[in-house]
């Protein structure tokens, strides 16, 4: 159980994602998941051992690390990243509920239903409209909490997004004001600018997704209220043209994702 | 043998739950398997050579560590996830039992082979109580082995062969501390969620069979 798992269950939302869920999701899991893994894990990895005091009272680097780093940044993205990606799930399972309610249909042998076997409901890509909308917009809405509670909690937690070189403690049993050093500061700096940078390009495409979202809304309640049928089975046809071009070029990026995450 | 393996128990199982059994396996998945593995495992991994004792002792530390630090909380939580999934096993056992016996008979016995009726009920509700009484012993254990669920930045320790009253130091009590009240939080999660599957199902099926037992009687 690791990323790679996250990956196959918020592989099968893609599927039922506006273009814009695709990019975010190609930027969760390529700038985000995949620098986590490969490098911000090594450059936190000696972070206790390389703290360093100008003390040798036993004790005072314990408290000092303690005092400094409540939560380290690297586990406070791991939770970050977590609960940003939860949110998909309430798609994924409001999916699922349609094509089970679907499956009963078709075993019940009603004539509504339009398919002609199982493994085409299992195929089918649902569009967001109906109830599924509002699953899919209220987990937009959640995802952006999260994102801006976790930016939040790192801006107060380690006063900005500078990682200092040196701090300065009396925390007991340290006899006087001791002079810490944190192992690379530069680095951590860099990386943590980094992840704030992308987390914020995430929260962008939340907000143009649901803007997207809410447009779509008012236009087809617009376009409901007076114009022709004709028109929508137009609109739907290019629909289906960008999002299966949208499909292949994700499926594209997620199989260099699989790669690299195992 | 790792993780994945109980990744791919519990996949199985969400086959033949109901749907606040899949919120069950979701949960678990994302907030405490997943969690545990990307952060908390890390945090607890240096606990012994970031244990540190005020005192120049051999042996002292090893002894501290050793009285105040009995089982790991890191090994505890990985227990609680090893029991609790594994009473869903035993629904696993009994739609597989109920597919032999089709087969032995060869012959179509029960109208659906998942569905929660008759015999898969009583077990599917004995794997829910065991579940949530898991839950509960393992909250018990670490309130009662711990003193409650804060971890102290320093603990005083008198065991031989340290000569006098040592202090000892913890690494990252607050970070532990984050996380543990992370496990409990997700814990009484899962303990409410068990429960309210088990009304659920009690409610539902005591008001099927009450139904039945009315058209009977007017019958």
């Amino acid at each position: 159980m690791d990323w790679g798992a996250l990956h196959t269950i918020l592989g099968g939302v893609n599927k039922h994602s506006t273009s814009i869920g695709k990019i975010w999701l190609t930027v969760l899991f390529i700038f985000r998941i995949m620098i986590l893994v490969v490098a911000a894990e090594r450059v936190w990895g000696d972070e206790q051992d390389d703290f360093v005091c100008n003390t040798l009272q036993p004790g005072c680097r314990n408290v000092c690390y303690d005092h400094f780093f409540p939560i380290s940044h690297i586990r406070l993205w791991a939770l970050q990243l977590i609960f940003v990606s939860t949110p998909a799930l309430l798609v994924a399972m409001h999916v699922a509920y349609r094509r089970h309610e679907k499956k009963r249909q078709f075993r019940k042998g009603d004539q509504k239903c339009e398919f002609k076997d199982i493994e085409e409901i299992r195929k089918q890509r649902f569009r967001i409209e109906g109830s599924l909308w509002w699953t899919y917009t209220s987990s937009i809405f959640f995802r952006l909490i999260f994102e801006a509670v976790f930016m939040y909690a790192f801006y107060f937690m380690y006063d900005g997004f500078r990682m200092p070189r040196l701090m300065k403690c009396n925390a007991w049993p340290c006899p006087n004001t001791v002079d810490c050093f944190v192992s690379r500061p530069t680095e951590k700096t860099v990386f943590t600018i980094f992840m704030i940078a992308v987390s914020s390009i995430c929260i962008l495409l939340n907000v143009a997704e649901l803007c997207y979202l809410l447009t779509k809304f008012f236009l087809r309640r617009s376009k409901k209220a007076g114009n022709s049928k004709q028109q929508p089975d137009h609109e739907n046809k290019e629909e289906t043209k960008q999002n299966e071009m949208n499909e292949l070029i994700s499926d594209s990026c997620q199989n260099t994702v699989i790669g690299f995450s195992s | 043998m790792s993780w994945a393996f109980l990744r791919d128990l519990l996949s199985g199982v969400n086959k033949y739950s109901t749907g606040t059994g899949r919120i069950w396996v979701a949960v678990v998945f994302m907030f405490r398997l997943l969690v545990y593995v990307v952060a908390a495992e890390n945090i607890w991994k240096h606990e012994h050579d970031e244990f540190e004792c005020n005192i120049k002792q051999p042996g002292c530390e090893n002894v501290c560590f050793d009285h105040f630090f009995p089982v790991s909380h890191i090994r505890l939580w990985a227990l609680q996830l090893i029991m609790v999934s594994t009473p869903s096993l035993l629904v696993v056992f009994h739609v597989a039992y109920r597919e032999n016996r089709e087969k032995h008979h060869n012959q179509k016995l029960y109208k659906n082979t998942g569905k929660i009726d008759g015999g898969l009920l009583c077990t599917y509700l004995i794997s829910l109580i065991l579940k949530t009484g898991l839950e509960v012993a393992f909250l018990v254990l670490f309130y009662k082995l711990y003193n409650g669920f804060k971890i102290p930045r320093l603990v005083k320790c008198d065991i031989k062969p340290c000569p006098n009253t040592v202090d000892c130091y913890i690494s990252k009590p607050t970070e532990k501390m984050i996380f543990l009240y992370f496990l409990v939080a997700t814990s009484c999660l899962c303990i409410i969620l068990n429960i309210s599957e088990l009304s659920y199902l009690i409610f539902k099926y005591s008001i099927k069979c009450y139904l039945k037992r009315h058209m009977k009687k007017q019958q």
